[in-house]
């Protein structure tokens, strides 16, 4: 399942609304990393063995499992290619990113 | 689909670390195995900035940001913190990167694991101060560039061999992951977060934006460096038995893996004879532990 | 019940009264008895407390950090050369709005080698946004140590509670231990308003861009803006049940005084004696002995020396290339309130050299000679 959450940026008008103390209060998913891209990875769902690997290395968790498929999250994923370098079977294709 | 490991995540997307980062694997891997009831205490390293700026945090476990140095001595205070006000449950983990532990943050290391105190500390390695630059580490094997070691003058010191020297401590725990082996990553975290005194992780952590290397190779590069044994797994418990955690065969040889770096690129052909003679030389060495601890 | 006990041990007592929960400590002359005997108590449960035996000051501080962060209380011990080497926890703990309690026992900082008393390694402190409490008895300790906890966690703010080497570390006095149960009507449990817990998890401490931490400091600066006041009620709720008060600063016949003394530390004990002489011999002087440095009590010393001819004041301490940290401080808070009243700057008692009455005696003469105050530091007891 995704984990997507609604996340937002935090403004602080005044110094009265801000913690004592420096600490988080919210959690970074308000930064849509998906921005960083250049190239986007695209799961061929026909070929692909369900083996679980990509979930695995994807080192910004943007690779989630629904009905036991891997779907690829692109407001975060950072295009690193490492889902497709690892595939056992190579259905994932980096493909350019298009604005 | 059957997953090897555990679905949920506790390390959040939309975090600062680049493409193809290991450190954040490591992470990933780790809290897998620790769950919820952990704190993490960072010292400066990648981790301080991947983690988020204040107000954010990616994490879903509580974290506290510390100086440099002090990575094990903040999870020492911690740790008897949080049983002085009733919490006995809670990991306690120092999370640092290699400039934290084998450098600045040594001597805090070895005064926690002299006293046996009950944390976990994980050191992710990327083999130098990447978060201030890519400058030298004492992890930062022969023959790499960093910015402090130029091409002209590349790093001529051995990688420090911290897990001997932790294992000298006779700390009840002490073992070498890497993230192209999160299996076993997450099998050690989980043995480690059930022995009461100092453990200590050491896993390796490809940095591409340090390294030079493609963000995808990570996980290749992690692993090749277990399979040419420049990176053995294997732990050591109470100080004496050594255990081999992949019985590597056919060793590989180190150029394959040093060819996917930009920061080995300037080595000669004698340099990296020199280097393959002591990747071989370490391994028969630690082979030779491991049968005689047997 | 009333013991005799030296004040290195007032401190410890004061730190077990307090309950404190962590204690990360590491030896260094002459604070060792402060931590031996806390380790004692804590070996033999008259103290519940962890003692972490860590390998270095600076260690010390950050596990003092680390425990303090998780809500428990937390009090540390040290002088000199150790508090130098916390320097950067300092901040950290001030920063991390921490209220760790520490004992310094102020000693010389070397080369060469110096076990005795001067102001320098705790003065050096002074911008790290710790407040500073100085004693002159073992008494003062205690009551300071317990009062200390109190003030320094209704504020979030770390403080030190600074003793002279030997004058007072290794010296044996009459104390007044106050009752435990007694101690726990004063000082109930630390309940800090967030702390670092898996059941409400936060991250502290993170990346602060400048567009968040000149908020965080000015917060910082304002809470300690509100430590006198505080200080002075906490030290009212102290009296009803003690006996004593404490407050910022102790003034001794200053209201009809021509001359007055501004001193810190034992040198504020002998000043009184040195008045009392002078006062037979005709000369109207009076000793402000400041007990509170950090957070700077103007409002207390503008009011005392409101009336006075002349100030002296007496450092046992230097700021290189200025003059002494008190000295400058004093001279701050008139400015602009009364600048006709002639501050005058004495050092003394660098290195542990004895500051006697005939020191302030001197002292005296040589402010009552002068009209006004000279740019140069007037250096009392130097062989020239």
């Amino acid at each position: 399942m995704t984990k997507k959450k609604d996340a937002k940026k935090i403004i602080f008008q005044s110094e009265k609304d801000m913690p004592m103390m420096p600490m988080s209060l919210g959690s970074m998913l308000y930064n849509k990393t998906g921005a960083w891209r250049n190239i986007r990875p695209v799961v061929d769902l026909e070929n692909c063995i369900q083996c679980g690997i990509c979930w695995k290395f994807c080192p910004d968790m943007s690779i989630y499992i629904e009905n036991e498929f891997p779907y690829v999250d692109y407001d975060f994923c950072k295009g690193c290619g490492i889902c497709a370098e690892e595939c056992p079977v190579k259905c994932i294709a980096m493909v350019e990113e298009v604005k | 689909m059957k997953l090897s490991l555990p679905e949920e995540e506790l390390v959040g997307s939309g975090n600062l670390a680049c493409q193809g980062c290991g450190a954040t694997l490591a992470m990933r891997y780790v809290l897998k195995a620790l769950g919820q009831r952990t704190v993490l205490c960072i010292p400066a390293c990648c981790w301080s900035v991947i983690d988020g700026p204040f107000p954010y945090s990616c994490l879903g476990v509580p974290v506290y940001h510390c100086a440099f140095e002090t990575a094990a001595s903040t999870a020492s205070g911690v740790k008897a913190g949080l049983e002085m006000v009733g919490d006995t449950e809670t990991t306690v983990v120092a999370w640092g990167g290699d400039g934290g532990t084998f450098d600045i943050g040594i001597q805090a290391l070895s005064g926690a694991a002299e006293r046996n105190d009950d944390i976990i500390y994980v050191c992710y390695d990327n083999e130098a101060y990447m978060n201030t630059g890519i400058q030298r580490s004492s992890a930062t094997p022969y023959g790499a560039w960093t910015t402090t070691t130029p091409v002209k003058h590349f790093k001529d010191r051995p990688k420090k061999d911290i897990d001997a020297i932790m294992a000298a401590h006779r700390i009840p725990y002490v073992a070498t992951g890497s993230v192209a082996f999160p299996e076993d990553v997450y099998k050690k975290a989980k043995k480690a977060k059930d022995i009461k005194g100092t453990r200590f992780l050491h896993i390796f952590a490809p940095c591409p934006t340090g390294w030079k290397s493609r963000p995808e190779d990570s996980i290749k590069l992690a692993r090749m460096v277990v399979q040419n044994s420049i990176f053995p797994l294997y732990e050591i418990e109470n100080g004496e038995k050594y255990t081999l955690s992949i019985k590597v065969k056919d060793k590989k040889p180190i150029i394959d893996y040093l060819k996917l770096q930009g920061r080995f690129r300037h080595l000669t052909e004698d340099e990296i004879k020199l280097m393959q003679e002591e990747v071989d030389k370490n391994w028969e060495r630690l082979l030779r532990k491991v049968e005689s601890s047997g | 019940m009333k013991k005799v006990i030296m004040g290195n041990h007032a401190l410890s007592y004061g730190a077990m009264l307090a309950r404190s929960q962590v204690i990360a400590a590491y030896p260094i002359t002459p604070q060792t008895q402060v931590v031996e005997l806390l380790s004692e108590m804590c070996a033999d449960k008259t103290l519940d407390a962890r003692f972490i035996k860590v390998e270095s000051e600076h260690s010390a501080m950050a596990a003092c950090i680390g425990a303090s962060i998780t809500g428990a209380r937390t009090f540390t011990a040290t002088s000199s050369q150790g508090l130098a080497l916390m320097h950067e926890m300092l901040h950290w703990a001030s920063g991390g709005r921490l209220p760790v309690v520490m004992g310094d026992i102020n000693r010389s900082m070397g080369p060469g080698w110096s076990i005795w008393t001067d102001q320098n390694d705790s003065l050096s402190q002074r911008d790290t946004g710790w407040m500073q409490y100085y004693c002159a008895s073992n008494q003062e300790v205690v009551d300071t140590v317990i009062q200390a906890f109190k003030v320094s966690e209704q504020l979030a703010i770390p403080g030190m509670v600074v003793l002279d080497a030997f004058a007072l570390s290794h010296t044996y006095e009459v104390v007044d231990i106050p009752d435990q149960a007694k101690v726990d009507e004063f000082l109930p449990p630390f309940k800090p308003q967030v702390k670092l817990t898996p059941d409400d998890p936060h991250a502290f401490g993170g990346l602060t861009s400048p567009e968040h931490y000149f908020e965080l400091r000015y917060k910082l600066q304002k809470d300690m803006e509100k430590a006198p006041a505080l200080i002075e009620e906490t030290g009212r709720e102290y009296e009803k049940l003690f006996g004593r008060y404490l407050g910022l600063v102790d003034d001794y016949l200053c209201e009809d005084a021509e001359i007055i003394l501004v001193t810190s530390g034992t040198p504020g004990y002998t000043a009184r004696g040195a008045v009392d002489d002078m006062r037979k011999s005709g000369i109207k002087a009076g000793n402000l002995r400041v007990k509170v440095f950090r957070p700077f009590p103007f409002e207390h010393i503008r009011r005392i020396v409101k009336n006075a001819k002349k100030v002296a004041v007496v450092d046992r301490n230097i700021s290189y290339g200025h003059h002494g940290m008190f000295f400058q401080e004093v001279k701050s808070a008139l400015y602009g309130h009364d600048n006709s009243l002639p501050v005058f700057g004495f050092i003394a008692g660098l290195g542990g050299r004895d500051i006697m009455p005939s020191s302030f005696r001197e002292v005296v003469e040589i402010a009552l000679a002068k009209d006004k105050p000279e740019e140069e530091i007037i250096w009392i007891g130097v062989k020239r």
